[in-house]
């Protein structure tokens, strides 16, 4: 297939993730979009690796790459869940809008 | 011991500065410093004076054995058992004299360049000693001595008497100084020092309005002349390029010079003369010094500042005899005063006065007669100075006696004050010039010089010479009757005068008698031992031998005498001066009372269009106009500071200052926003950020 | 146009359609299943890759745990039931523009990078990325498990309740969000509403 399509799709997640950082009110929906966007990153490794193909890369550092990627990714969600918790129990709110305490 | 010389300027100096420090604590409040230092002075003179004579006579001695050949042409006359020799006038320069080689008069100079950068500008301090020199200090010092110890009596209990002191110290000081010098600079410096301290010493009791203003008559008088004096130093130094004495003399030598410039400044240097020795025109100040103490007049108006003038042309004689114009001249302005100012003494009451007349007058005969013999202008320098300054002293006597200057008040003195009297009998006596004292001498010798000269000034000076001795017989006859014969007028009880004022006169009394025996121009005791003192220059001694007239000392003395005995017809038994004739003669009488209207001339041609409209013209002018300007340039700058601190600094800088600080505040306001606490506001800008550099990157 | 292809745009379409319902769906929880999905078709892109062990990896990971620790987190922090208000303060100009400046951006990157660059389907063995996982990145691979031991403490520590902290979120029955006044809360960690 046409190398295209995937880095197309990956970069319509990203945009869409950014979207959803950007315009969502829930932290966790927050983070949701965070993890859409982590999800495109791996996507374009894989495909970059696929691309190189096994001559050009024999340590398959395309997927090896994604592989860690995903493992990261989890492991921040878990803590990214934890601050999340730790301001609700704060704040008695998920609100972003509301944790404004730096505002001018 | 001429090396020495120096040091006797330098102790009047030292005493008058001492005198100023320290005199107030002194036991006889300065007085004794004073003496002391002239004192001093005075025997360092006689020394000086010695050394010079013995020098200067052997001189002439060795040269004498040089022509004694030539001596014995002359008629040999024996009188009572002695051989001597007249000299008969002999043609100027018939007997070539011949000068032994190495031999010459005596003469010594010392001189510290004192000009920076060897610029050849020629500002020395040097000292000239010759026979003038010796002469002049021999006077000043012995005057100034007598004159020092007089005034411990005269100026008794007198409450600024330190500062009396101080100023005859200070002004015997600027008189040697005068007579030291060896360049006209330190001449020049001399005579100003000596108007000052005659300035100040005249308006000692300033008080008086009446002596303030004569003092500053006085001063500005001279100082009129004084501009005369620098035109012509500064054109001596432009014609031969030096200020010193030495080298102007070899320059009028050398020849190498322009005739006109040279009358110029010798006509301009005399004016200095006319101003300071009160001749006419500028005489009219001296009369009005009378108004200073008495034994101020004697020092100042009598035998040394007013001799000052005189003394520069006998100075520089030889510069003067390289031009017959300025002689003339001199010689005519010598002979007006002379006879003008005799007659002015005529008509006056006070004493002093009368005195001062005759000095004026002495004055024109010492100025006449250097127009044609050094020898005679200065022998009568020298022996006026003494039996005028004799004169003086006594008449402060007779004041102080008295308490009062007029004639009119005195009379009947002559049993009183015997040794006044005694005094002044003589004094009076040498100046109606009668033999064998030393005004007939000295009188005698001018008129011989003039009358050898002949030619249209010297017959004019022998004439009104002559007739001049005998007015000046006539009144000081007039003032002999009229203060000692008779009965006493005045009220109060006259005495003798204490002993610090006695012997003074005393002591004055001795040279004015017997000083002329020093400048015979007979070969007895010394033969022209004063000419030789005081001779500058060996060939003109030898060329210019002593003149003596027979018939015309004769004639002179006559006229004395028919003088003297009009004046005691006259005055012999004179009640009150309103009998005196004197003041009977009409037209005659006014005119001399009114000394010619000369001080009417002045005044209204000088010094009123000068005071009262040149004067406030000139100060509202500065007033107005200069200080216009310097107030507003205060003004303006006042408005300068006002316009840059409230523009300048207050809106401008301050502006600035606070400019910044609210543009801050403003971008801060704007900026704040930023800083929203909102977190996907930062993502968003983090976004739009990655944005911008992902296009930045991939088009580059 | 290949099988391949169309399968691919297939699974790419419905990974955007899910996403874009991921971010603007009402109801949280509804977002949270979209997810599933979006991530279901991220590993079926795996698939066409040729990566198979990633593919079912993702799964595990990410829909198996991940998920469910969202949804876990909505539970606890409350999350509303139902549909409700969307938008927040910055309003829908800067996501939007952002995004879709962006997108457009990458998609011409792309584009002009790899216009006709063909993938070659080949199954990766999960022998050789075994082999090359545990030999060639055997270092990386053992910082990472030390790391997820981290992260998996640091979560424990960052989470667990202390005594005093704060209110109790769990005391007030009804789902209501009190609005905290900012002024006098600074830093500290006592909230308002005490």
């Amino acid at each position: 297939m046409q190398a295209v399509y995937p880095l197309v799709f990956s970069a319509a997640l990203f945009c869409v993730g950014v979207y959803g950082v950007l315009s969502r009110r829930n932290a966790v929906l927050v983070l949701m979009s965070v993890e859409l966007m982590l999800a495109s990153v791996t996507i374009n490794l894989v495909t970059f690796g696929a691309i190189l193909g096994t001559e050009a890369d024999p340590l398959l550092t395309g997927q090896v790459f994604a592989l860690f990627v995903l493992a990261v990714g989890a492991a921040e969600v878990g803590v990214g869940l934890a601050i999340v918790l730790l301001l609700y129990r704060n704040r008695a709110s998920v609100n972003i809008d509301d944790a404004d305490l730096m505002k001018y | 011991m001429s090396d020495f010389a120096w040091l006797i300027p330098a102790v009047m100096a030292l005493s008058g500065l001492t005198i100023l420090l320290f005199g107030k604590r002194m036991p006889r409040h300065g007085a004794e410093i004073g003496i002391v230092a002239v004192g001093f002075a005075f025997v360092l003179a006689v020394l000086v004076a010695v050394q010079v004579f013995s020098a200067n006579v052997a001189a002439v001695a060795e040269v004498e054995e040089a022509h004694e050949a030539e001596a014995a042409a002359a008629p040999v006359w024996s009188i009572a058992g002695r051989e001597v020799t007249l000299v008969t006038e002999a043609a100027q320069g018939e007997e070539a004299a011949e000068i032994p080689a190495g031999v010459s008069e005596f003469r010594l100079e010392q001189s510290t360049e004192l000009s920076p950068i060897g610029s050849g500008f020629g500002i020395e301090a040097g000292t000239r000693i010759d026979g003038l020199t010796a002469m002049m200090f021999l006077l000043v010092t012995f005057v100034s001595l007598m004159v020092h110890i007089y005034s411990t009596g005269y100026m008794h209990g007198d409450p600024r008497y330190t500062w009396y002191f101080t100023l005859l110290s200070v002004f015997t000081f600027s008189m040697l100084l005068l007579v030291i010098a060896n360049n006209l600079l330190m001449v020049l410096m001399g005579w100003e020092l000596v108007g000052v301290c005659s300035y100040l010493l005249i308006g000692f009791w300033w008080e008086e309005k009446l002596n303030s203003d004569a003092s500053i008559k006085a001063f500005l008088t001279t100082k009129l002349g004084d501009v005369g004096l620098m035109v012509g130093v500064v054109g001596l130094w432009s014609e031969f390029g030096t200020f010193n004495i030495a080298e102007i003399f070899e320059g009028v030598e050398a020849g190498d010079y322009s005739q006109g410039l040279l009358t110029f400044s010798l006509l301009a240097l005399f004016i200095g003369a006319v101003g300071k020795s009160a001749q006419f025109p500028l005489h009219t100040w001296l009369p009005d010094a009378m108004a200073g103490p008495t034994p101020v007049s004697a020092l100042i108006h009598a035998a040394t500042m007013v001799t000052a003038g005189v003394f520069l042309i006998a100075r520089l004689y030889p510069v003067y005899e390289a031009s017959p114009t300025a002689l003339t001249v001199i010689a005519i302005i010598g002979v007006i005063t002379l006879f003008a100012m005799g007659l002015l003494a005529l008509v006056q009451d006070d004493v002093k006065r009368v005195l001062a007349y005759s000095t004026v007058s002495q004055l024109g005969y010492m100025v006449a007669a250097l127009a044609f013999s050094y020898t005679a202008g200065i022998f009568h320098l020298f022996a006026h100075g003494f039996f005028k300054a004799l004169l003086f002293l006594g008449a402060g006597s007779l004041i102080h006696s008295v308490h009062s200057n007029n004639m009119s008040d005195m009379g009947g003195l002559r049993k009183p004050m015997p040794v006044t009297f005694v005094t002044f009998v003589i004094g009076s006596a040498a100046l109606a010039a009668i033999p064998p004292l030393a005004g007939f001498w000295s009188k005698d010798e001018v008129l011989a010089g003039a009358f050898g000269a002949g030619g249209y000034s010297g017959t004019l000076v022998t004439v009104l010479g002559a007739l001049g001795g005998m007015i000046t017989a006539f009144y000081m006859a007039r003032v002999l009757w009229l203060v000692f014969g008779g009965e006493f007028r005045g009220n109060g009880h006259p005495h003798e005068s204490p002993a610090a004022m006695k012997w003074p006169l005393v002591a004055l009394a001795v040279p004015a008698a017997l000083i002329g025996f020093v400048n015979l121009p007979f070969d007895f005791a010394h033969p022209r031992g004063f000419a030789a003192w005081t001779m500058f220059d060996l060939a003109y001694f030898e060329g210019h031998p002593a003149e003596f007239n027979l018939l015309l000392a004769l004639g002179t003395t006559l006229l004395a005498l028919v003088g003297i005995a009009v004046a005691t017809a006259i005055y012999r038994r004179s009640e009150a001066l309103a009998d005196d004739p004197m003041l009977r003669l009409g037209l005659f009488t006014k005119v001399l009372q009114n000394k010619y209207y000369l001080d009417l001339l002045y005044m209204g041609v000088i010094v009123r269009p000068l005071r009262d409209r040149l004067a406030p013209a000139v100060y509202w002018f500065n007033d107005h106009v200069i200080d216009r300007i310097v107030y507003l340039a205060g003004a303006g700058t006042v408005g300068l500071g006002r316009v840059t601190y409230r523009d300048v600094d207050q809106r401008g800088i301050d502006g600035v200052v606070n400019g910044i600080g609210s543009t801050a505040n403003y971008t801060g306001n704007l900026l704040k926003f930023a800083q929203s606490g909102n977190v996907q506001l930062y993502a968003g800008a983090l976004f739009v950020g990655v944005f911008v550099l992902g296009v930045l990157f991939a088009v580059a | 146009m290949t099988g391949q292809d169309i399968l691919m745009l297939l699974v790419a379409v419905i990974g955007t359609a899910s996403a874009l319902l991921v971010v603007s769906s009402r109801n949280v929880v509804h977002s949270a299943l979209y997810l599933v999905i979006a991530l279901l078709s991220v590993a079926a892109t795996f698939l066409l890759l040729g990566a198979e062990f990633l593919a079912w990896a993702q799964v595990l990971v990410y829909v198996g745990a991940v998920v469910v620790l969202i949804l876990f987190g909505l539970m606890l922090t409350r999350a509303p039931i139902g549909p409700t208000a969307q938008g927040n303060e910055l309003g829908r100009a800067l996501p939007v523009g952002v995004s879709v400046a962006l997108f457009g951006f990458l998609a011409v990157v792309i584009f002009l990078a790899y216009p006709s660059t063909e993938i070659v389907l080949v199954p990766t063995p999960t022998e050789a990325l075994g082999s090359v996982l545990y030999v060639h990145w055997a270092f990386p691979f053992m910082v990472l498990g030390f790391f997820l031991t981290v992260s998996l403490i640091g979560a424990i520590i960052l989470a667990r309740k202390e005594e005093g902290e704060g209110p109790d979120p769990y005391a007030d029955a009804v789902a209501e969000v009190p609005v905290p006044v900012a002024s006098d809360t600074t830093g500290d960690p006592t909230p308002v509403g005490r």
